[in-house]
């Protein structure tokens, strides 16, 4: 017997028209929510493709894209300003859904002077303090211990706080995964897992991650529910964070969400997928495509239209070039910075160093970016 | 003022500090009810409750996550590594994540955790309860490494590391745990970080020490003292940032020097201190500076007497940078 819960079939809400499924529970959402989402979900696919542009142009580094991947994003809906959010490199959504602007992101990626973490950090690794969304690292997995603890705080200083964090089913391979899911089974820690599991690690695919079923069946051995969900399924991934948080936040504690999806291309800018997967692979994939179906229920809705979605990508554009105008004429962080944060205080041996780098004259990037 | 050994001093720091300060919480393997298996948590369980002491699942790099996780939250959590040896589990959460989230985020997200972990050999505890990995953090930038060797460093120390905002790996000299005793006040107080002791004075040859062996090289000093050696002999007690000005002054005035370490020779932390003199003072130098330590080897069972850096060693060194 076992003593959790396992929810072993998908849960899905909308078919790849966008038409609700016969019996499926509709999620408490309000339609301008709805519309609020499926704008930030446009704004992701005009960024996706504005950077991978951009990059190719070699005007930009690197860059990670979420193409097919978008509505997984969105499990950080229910989720309040004095949550917090562990995420991922692959989740840009969630960051425009909490608040995180367009000139942030773009400074980031530039790692120019505006940029929020200073130039610290190669592209695509965001940090947002002010929303509560933490610094990504690019070791995989060792963000949800750390969501744990996080998680753990918030019982132990007796609020009603709520953890979430991101990672990709490959992760689930790493010790951090283990770890972190059976820190929060036995501490009843109120945080939410979410797995996106969009088939591949870079190259490897889920066969080769795991002999198990499911990802999601991994959480039973963890005592907390595992629930799976048509990731390129809005709704449904709405109805599922939303009950997943509830839990949490009643004291119920942990859940795991994977979110099956599919990463129609390369796992970043510097990947090349047909190496390693028959190009025809991803075609059924387009029919299910998350952009596609929200627009088909929020036009059988009547609350979308073609006119207003041309408005939207347009304001998304505008709004991208003239972050990207900005960003690309500012100069980098200065130089004496290098030594700044490394601790609270500047000790006497960094303080030594960079008096001599001073000292130097200064050396040309040899990288454009 | 009360006698304590390092480990009352130890847990007489962390229950002041949670008495002051509802955000500490200590976590660890049988930290809670048992109070460590040193004994060094004893007694908070009961004072503080299961919330406060937490006994965790059995893995390293969760201990560390988790904390790393609090202490981004706004707590001030206190692990503790049952012994050094097993540190290594949580490496990366210490050298990838706890040490680089401030830098990493642009200053956003400071990262007060303070490691606790016994570390050093003597204890017949062979390769996995005798290891002394105090270069490895010491190298890592972020990381503030702090090593008391007595009980009244021990808790002022400690204090002072629960009370800056940068992450700190303490080590604790568990060979000492109890032998090293002193008269502890049950008040607040602190000691700085950063800031050396001169525990002897002495004019012809500056011995630097941290940790277990500071008891040893001061019996050397004591050895070579009935042979009409004058030693002056240093504590640094905070490796990063260690006390530059202090091994200075101190070179300066004896012209001779002696690093022990029980770690491990190369790249050692004797090595760095060396250097740094070599770099700065080169020319108050009598003789080359010698380097008392163990040996390139694994931290060994049956053997652990002949590995370990011991007085009549020491003071050997101390000869041979006299008829040098």
């Amino acid at each position: 017997m076992v003593a959790v819960h396992l929810q072993d079939d998908l849960r899905r809400v909308l078919d790849e028209e966008g038409r609700v499924i016969k019996g499926a529970q509709v999620p408490p959402v309000p339609d301008e929510d709805l519309v609020r989402i499926f704008d930030t979900m446009l704004l992701i696919r005009v960024m996706d493709d504005r950077m991978m542009k951009i990059q190719r142009q070699g005007r930009l580094g690197f860059y990670m894209q979420s193409l097919g991947e978008e509505a997984c994003h969105f499990a950080v809906y229910p989720l309040r300003q004095s949550d917090w959010v562990f995420p991922s490199y692959r989740e840009q959504g969630a960051w425009f859904w909490a608040g995180y602007s367009v000139e942030n992101y773009i400074d980031q990626l530039l790692g120019n002077e505006k940029d929020p973490v200073k130039g610290r950090q190669m592209p695509v690794h965001h940090s947002a303090s002010w929303l509560n969304y933490v610094s990504i690292s690019s070791p995989v997995g060792t963000q949800i211990p750390q969501a744990v603890g996080t998680a753990m705080g918030m019982k132990i200083s007796k609020t009603d706080g709520v953890a979430m964090t991101f990672f990709g089913e490959g992760t689930s391979s790493t010790g951090e995964f283990h770890v972190g899911m059976n820190f929060a089974g036995v501490s009843k820690a109120p945080i939410v897992f979410v797995c996106r599991n969009n088939g591949y690690a870079i190259s490897v695919p889920i066969e080769k991650q795991t002999a198990a079923k499911t990802f999601a069946s991994k959480a039973v051995g963890y005592g907390m529910p595992g629930v799976r969900v048509d990731g390129n399924d809005i709704l449904a991934v709405l109805q599922v964070s939303i009950e997943a948080v509830e839990r949490a936040r009643a004291g119920d504690g942990p859940t795991m969400i994977e979110a099956i999806t599919y990463r129609r291309e390369g796992h970043s800018s510097s990947d090349d997928p047909s190496v390693y997967r028959d190009p025809r692979e991803p075609v059924p994939w387009h029919k299910k495509d998350p952009v596609n179906r929200l627009r088909g229920y929020l036009r059988l809705r009547d609350i979308w239209s073609e006119q207003h979605e041309r408005q939207v990508i347009e304001r998304h554009n505008e709004a991208i070039a003239s972050a990207l105008a900005r960003a690309e004429h500012l100069g980098g962080p200065p130089v004496e910075s290098l030594f700044d944060d490394v601790y609270e205080d500047i000790p006497w041996n960094l303080r030594e160093q960079r008096d001599y780098l001073l000292s130097l004259p200064r050396q040309k990037s040899p990288h454009k970016h | 003022m009360p006698t304590m050994n390092i480990i009352q001093a130890v847990n007489d720091a962390l229950r002041t500090e949670m008495q002051r300060e509802a955000k500490v919480v200590v976590l660890g393997e049988d930290v809670g009810k048992f109070g460590g298996v040193f004994r060094a948590t004893s007694g908070l369980f009961d004072e503080f409750g299961p919330e406060r002491v937490i006994d965790t699942p059995l893995a390293e790099a969760g201990i560390i996550g988790t904390a790393v996780g609090m202490a981004l939250y706004g707590m001030r959590p206190v692990p503790e590594i049952q012994f050094a040896d097993f540190i290594y589990p949580a490496f990366d959460q210490i050298v990838n994540e706890l040490a680089k989230f401030r830098y990493r985020s642009g200053g956003q997200y400071p990262c007060p955790v303070v490691i606790r972990t016994p570390y050093g050999g003597g204890i017949r505890g062979g390769h996995y309860h005798s290891q002394s990995p105090e270069a490895m953090f010491i190298h890592t930038a972020g990381l503030k490494v702090v090593i008391p060797s007595n009980p009244y460093d021990a808790k002022g120390l400690l204090l002072s590391c629960l009370r800056q905002n940068d992450p700190v790996i303490f080590m604790e000299p568990k060979r000492i745990y109890r032998a090293a005793r002193g008269e502890v006040p049950t008040d607040d107080y602190t000691v700085p970080l950063g800031v050396a002791k001169v525990v002897r004075e002495g004019e012809q040859v500056t011995l630097i020490a941290y940790g277990a062996m500071v008891p040893v090289v001061e019996e050397a000093a004591e050895k070579a003292a009935q042979q009409g050696i004058s030693c002056e002999v240093l504590d640094l007690r905070t490796l990063m940032p260690y006390d530059l000005d202090a091994i200075l002054g101190s070179v300066k005035k004896t012209g001779r020097c002696v690093v022990v370490h029980e770690a491990a020779r190369t790249c050692g932390f004797g090595g760095e201190v060396a250097a740094s003199i070599y770099e700065r003072a080169i020319e108050f130098l009598e003789a080359p500076i010698q380097r008392v330590t163990g040996f390139d080897t694994p931290f060994p069972y049956s053997l652990e007497h002949e590995y370990m850096p011991n007085a009549d060693r020491v003071l050997g060194a101390i000869r041979k940078t006299l008829e040098w």
